[in-house]
């Protein structure tokens, strides 16, 4: 291991849980809750911010978890697609997800979950426009996003 | 003797869109993707790649990675086992497993940049990125090849050495041309010289990438009796599997790879890249090995699709029927043989009907990434090329192109551009679809001040495959049947291969729990590519299904004569989940029923099926392209976008649609932006999502679809593939749009606004 | 990447003296959404990340009589979601808004923007055109700088070592007067500008002729560009579609681009005339009202 730098005490709340560990100071966010925490629901794609594949809430704002530190969540909030689903079941976007088969090989769907959550938190009832420009820091490559605007405006509707 | 089959109707699965059985682990984060693997002890592996696109490597010097705190192990091309040189099989094309090792570890040459020269393993990820950066490598630079024209000039510098050329039969030495392969029908040049009306052009288009968002992965473990376990996520663990015994030099019995979730692949996950260095590293350390490619490495080392050159010549009568076609097509390769001539020469002029045609097509070694399958590799670069130019032949005659597609449409009988003579087919339902679709005849609407609009439409054609796949099913006393196959699902098969499995079974479509095996629990089942899972994985599943109600039909019989041993399997029908007595009609139990009662009735009831399809069902399509150009600063909106598909029957709808647009959408990327810049010195410019630019949600409309239905008679339900034919159109329906809003015609890939500007000045 | 360690000081001076001692191997962090891309690509070799939001001054957000003073750290999207900053500092909010995607703007900072120095930061030429000053503090105490005096090339600024951009202030604009900013990208987000201008115009009472006007130009020099002779060229000037084009012919002529993976030297050429055409229209309406 190196030696100049030090672990960082982390103490966070993920997912509604309280959660304390050490994590190198060099580590991003994504790569504390995928080695560390275990939650291996937050993917990587590119790491340089472009493909919305990591991204987390923090503090009630959604982020690339690729480019927050590991040691900045200490004191913070984190909600990742783990937290989604309660006890009562899915929530209303991942059964919506499911329905509008909104998925092909998965792998963009935690970040894009997270982020219309983080959406529709907010504007429950946003425009066709303001979804797809919302989701425009998620990349997709298997659904052209169609279906993905579609289980999101699905959920709008019902609120 | 091809098995055929009538088309059938009054499903009660098939058709329906029940929610996927691996939904909820996706939606969850609970699926577990190569990335995602963890095991007892694992470590990471990193490469160390060279920056230079061709050059010999003098020496290399692992020592300072070697002395690095916390790293375990390197390797070089020292560690990697002589192979064969030889060409295999890998399901989408043809290897050499020496040029291939030399190509994941480089020995005395580097021929693309990023090519791997060392290997580090650390229990840190970080560290074994950082230490695989101090591995010194001394490079005597040579001249770099970056396309076509350059590779094939006098006195290039051979990037290959020892490579013979073929061409057309003839062996040539000292070249990068590694292939060049003619097809001849009729008498094309007596054709054109009787043709009223002829078009030609050169199109242009650059390399470009499939783009999935997960990039490349393996976990490997070598153990101590030289058994290697791989986890990766693949589109065949069994190709794999081969690919890996071939590099590694072991029998394919030591070799068990499992097949992770995949988060996408198009063609692009089929080759191996990480999985035998992760192995090595393995050996050497004593350790699992997990490693996971950086996404500028993905674009600069994985296989994208060729970019080249295609020349078009097309010739029609006085009455509007095409009557030659001639064709040469240049594709790079990278930097070992094998792009995918002979593909585009099987689909450049498929969805036509011409008598007489001729295509050169020339297989060419160039300083970049070897190529690897993207979504019907070659047809949607030759189709740019064909229907750019029917478009500017029926606009030089003043025919309607709509007319002009269905009237010269190729149907049952017509000769390919290789040769092969189509069965039947859905080219002319799929234009006339079109043709009555919403979208065609709907209005284009005015554009703002400032833009114009235009629309434009193209034909799409790929061939689709079969090969081999395995299925085994087993009940459960609790009436659902466990469904075993080895196609990796990227885009949602196992559902639409359980459902094929419950049609015939006669049971809901949730009741068939699929499985995604490794290769030690499943017979051999080629790559999930070609669009051949649905089609010929479900074949296998349907024959599975079939065995296995004739092995239950016994149980039926067992029970029904109460230990006489009377009755037999043909006392016993089958129809929608109830078995019935032949005699005595009013006699029946449900499958659900029979399941629990088979403890007591010879125990558990197993089948298998297993199929090796030599041909498929051909996949038609036809898109439509609205689009909105800003004349000022050549900007190109998709406005309304409709894409329609001859899919034989769709299993489950939802998958199709999405099949259809997925394709359609990365067409667009490819039609407008996407490409590889090349360095002057070598190497691509743009390697990451910031500058290869993808379509994101805020850049497109809805993808409308119009489903068509002309069942193959190759499949028991018709099913023929659907996932490549949706590229293939959207570069022409682009470039035809943009022709018919602006008066120009675009003839180089990307289409993108700096172009389109150029064009309007000229 | 060369393995940094975390440091997130609770005033300037803690600031200051962390980056004095490490010099060019420690930078400050406010959203890392470049800083961390460029680590990983070892172009720079950190021993410290300095984390500076945790510093007040650094994240505070303040619309007064005076002015606009954002911090160096504040988030892109504290600014475009404050109606008054929409409403008075409209160029600002353009740049803000189209900074990456939302994700980035959860965490990205315009002060930020301006230390990475690109010549295609968005929240830049908005800056420049509003007359925006940087704060700066240091070893030898504060200074300030105007926003176009303070990328001295690509990736480089007049920070000295030891020294931190506290924030940026910007003045409130007069009566009569609008701004606006566009960037020319081929997709509809998450691209660096092609090329890209902001305008800020001050009309007479009567709203029909220009009494000055500063015009930044942005992916067309190494750093980003106030177009003097542009901007200068409209003061007095009816608004009319004569001074606009000539404004727009002289920004273009101001403008040194150069062809890369981005665009050719002609594009980009051709770009800032069309995009400062388009700003001068939409700054004076905005001017407007």
């Amino acid at each position: 291991m190196t030696t100049n730098t030090t672990n960082v005490h982390i103490r966070t709340k993920i997912n509604g849980q309280p959660h304390e560990f050490l994590a190198p100071s060099y580590m991003s966010l994504l790569d504390a809750l995928r080695e560390i925490v275990g939650l291996t629901g937050t993917k990587e794609g590119c790491l340089d911010g472009n493909c919305g594949a990591c991204t987390v809430n923090m503090n009630g704002r959604i982020v690339d978890s690729c480019l927050v530190l590991a040691a900045e969540i200490d004191g913070g909030e984190v909600e990742t697609v783990e937290g989604m689903a309660s006890s009562d079941g899915l929530h209303p976007l991942q059964k919506a997800f499911l329905e509008e088969a909104a998925l092909q090989c998965g792998i963009c769907t935690p970040g894009f979950l997270v982020a219309a959550k983080g959406l529709l938190d907010n504007e429950p009832k946003p425009s066709e426009y303001r979804i797809r420009h919302w989701l425009a820091g998620n990349l997709c490559r298997c659904t052209g996003y169609d279906k993905i605007v579609k289980a999101v405006q699905k959920v709008a509707t019902n609120n | 003797m091809v098995q055929t089959f009538e088309p059938k109707s009054n499903y009660k699965v098939i058709g329906s869109r029940p929610v996927r059985h691996d939904g909820f682990d996706k939606v969850t984060g609970r699926a577990i993707y190569g990335a995602d693997v963890k095991l007892p002890g694992l470590i990471w592996g990193a490469l160390a790649r060279s920056p230079h696109a061709h050059a010999i490597v003098k020496s290399i010097d692992t020592s300072e990675a070697e002395k690095t705190p916390g790293v375990l192990g390197v390797i070089t091309s020292k560690d990697m086992p002589e192979t064969e040189d030889k060409m295999i099989d890998l399901g989408e094309g043809d290897e050499n497993p020496r040029w291939t090792s030399n190509r994941l570890m480089a020995s005395t040459k580097v021929i693309y940049r990023g090519h791997p020269v060392a290997a580090v393993a650390a229990a840190d990820r970080y560290v074994a990125e950082e230490a695989a950066k101090k591995v010194k490598v001394e490079y005597e630079i040579l001249p770099v090849h970056n396309d076509v024209d350059s590779a094939l000039a006098d006195q290039a510098q051979i990037i290959i050495d020892g490579m013979v050329g073929d061409d057309l039969g003839e062996e040539v030495k000292n070249t990068n041309m590694a292939l060049h392969e003619r097809y001849d029908f009729g008498d094309v040049d007596k054709a054109f010289k009787d043709a009223a009306y002829i078009e030609e052009n050169t199109y242009t288009m650059q390399m470009v990438h499939q783009g999935y968002i997960e990039p490349h992965n393996a976990t490997a473990f070598w153990d101590e009796e030289d058994r290697v376990k791989v986890w990766t996520s693949t589109q065949g663990a069994f190709t794999a599997r081969t690919a890996l015994a071939s590099l590694l030099q072991l029998d394919v019995s030591r070799i068990k790879v499992t097949p992770c979730e995949i988060g996408g692949g198009f063609g692009g996950k089929i080759p191996v890249y990480l999985e035998p260095i992760a192995a090595l590293l393995s050996k050497k350390t004593g350790r699992p090995v997990k490693m996971v490619m950086e996404r500028t490495a993905v674009f600069e080392t994985t296989g994208p699709t060729p970019g080249g050159k295609v020349w078009v010549k097309i010739g029609a009568d006085t009455n509007g029927k095409l009557i030659a076609a001639e064709s040469k097509i240049w594709f790079e390769a990278g930097c070992n043989p094998g792009s995918m001539i002979g593909p585009a020469a099987q689909c450049i002029y498929a969805p036509y009907d011409i008598p007489n045609t001729r295509i050169d097509s020339y297989d060419v070694v160039v300083n970049k990434p070897k190529v690897a399958p993207y979504r019907a590799p070659g047809s949607p670069q030759v189709a740019y090329a064909m229907e750019s130019a029917v478009d500017d032949l029926c606009d030089k005659a003043g025919w309607d192109s709509m007319e002009f597609r269905i009237s010269n449409a190729s149907t049952q009988g017509t000769r390919r551009g290789d040769g092969v003579r189509f069965s039947v087919i859905g080219t002319k339902d799929v234009v006339n679809a079109t043709k009555s679709s919403d979208h065609w005849n709907s209005d284009l609407g005015t554009a703002p001040e400032g833009k114009v609009r235009g629309r434009g439409i193209s034909n799409g054609y790929w061939f689709n495959i079969g090969l081999k796949s395995s299925v085994n099913l087993n009940v459960n006393n609790d009436g659902t049947v466990t469904l075993i196959e080895g196609s990796t699902d990227i885009g949602g098969s196992r559902a639409s291969i359980s459902m094929q499995a419950a049609e015939e079974l006669g049971i809901p479509a949730e009741d068939v729990r699929p499985s995604i095996v490794d290769t030690d629990s499943v017979g051999y089942t080629d790559v999930t590519g070609g669009s051949r899972t649905t089609y010929a994985t479900g074949f296998a599943a349907w024959k599975a299904a079939n065995n296995l109600v004739d092995e239950l039909k016994g149980r039926v019989a067992m029970l029904w004569s109460e230990g006489t041993g009377e009755l037999g399997k043909d006392d016993v029908t089958f129809e929608s989940g109830v078995f019935r007595s032949k005699a005595e009609p009013q006699k029946s139990i449900s499958f659900k029923k029979l399941a629990d009662k088979l403890d007591d009735l010879g125990g558990p009831a197993i089948s298998t099926g297993s199929v090796d399809l030599e041909s498929a069902g051909d996949g038609f399509g036809m898109h439509i392209a609205d689009i909105e150009v800003d004349l000022a600063t050549g900007k190109t909106d998709v406005i309304r976008y409709t894409a329609v598909q001859d899919v034989g029957k769709a299993i489950h709808p939802s998958y199709v649609e999405g099949q259809m647009q997925g394709g359609a959408v990365q067409g667009i990327g490819w039609a407008l932006n996407e490409e590889y810049y090349m360095q002057d010195e070598g190497g691509m410019a743009n390697s990451s999502f910031l500058d290869y630019r993808m379509p994101t949600s805020l850049d497109l409309p809805e993808i409308e679809t119009v489903i068509v239905e002309i069942p193959t008679p190759l499949h028991p339900y018709g099913v023929r593939g659907v996932g490549e034919v949706p590229i293939c159109p959207p570069l022409a329906a682009i470039g035809n749009a943009i022709k018919d809003a602006l008066g120009v015609r675009l003839t180089d890939l990307p289409m993108n606004p700096g172009r389109i500007i150029e064009a309007l000045k000229k | 990447m060369h393995p940094f360690s975390y440091v997130a000081p609770k005033t300037i001076d803690e600031a200051v003296d962390i980056l004095k001692k490490n010099g060019n191997r420690a930078r400050p962090m406010a959203g890392g959404t470049d800083l961390l891309v460029q680590a990983r690509a070892n172009k720079w070799d950190l021993d410290a990340v300095v984390d500076i939001k945790k510093i007040p001054e650094t994240m505070n957000l303040e619309v007064s009589q005076a002015g606009l003073t954002v911090g160096s750290g504040v988030p892109c999207y504290q600014i475009y979601d404050d109606e008054k900053i929409k409403k008075e500092y409209s160029a600002i909010v353009d740049g803000a808004f189209i900074i990456g995607g939302i994700q980035i703007q959860s965490r990205a900072a315009i002060g930020g923007n301006l230390c990475n120095a690109a010549p295609s930061g968005d929240a830049i030429c908005p800056l420049i055109v509003y007359g925006a000053t940087a704060h700066i503090s240091g070893p030898s105490g504060s200074r300030e700088v105007a926003v176009e005096d303070f990328c001295t090339g690509p990736g480089t600024t007049v920070l000295q070592n030891g020294e931190l951009l506290v924030k940026i202030v910007v003045p409130k604009p007069n009566a009569n007067s609008g701004a606006a900013y566009e960037r020319f990208i081929p997709r509809n987000e998450m691209d660096i500008a092609v090329a890209a201008v902001a305008v800020s115009v001050q009309l007479n009472a009567n709203g029909d002729s220009f009494e000055s006007a500063r015009i930044a130009l942005a992916s067309v020099g190494p750093t980003p560009i106030l177009a003097n002779k542009a901007g200068s060229s409209l003061a007095g000037k009816p608004i009319n579609d004569d001074s606009i084009s000539e404004a727009s012919s002289l920004a273009k002529e101001e403008s040194s681009p150069i062809s890369d993976m981005r665009g050719t030297i002609e594009q980009r050429k051709h770009l800032i005339e069309v995009i400062t055409a388009r700003m001068i229209k939409e700054a004076v309406k905005r001017a407007r009202g």
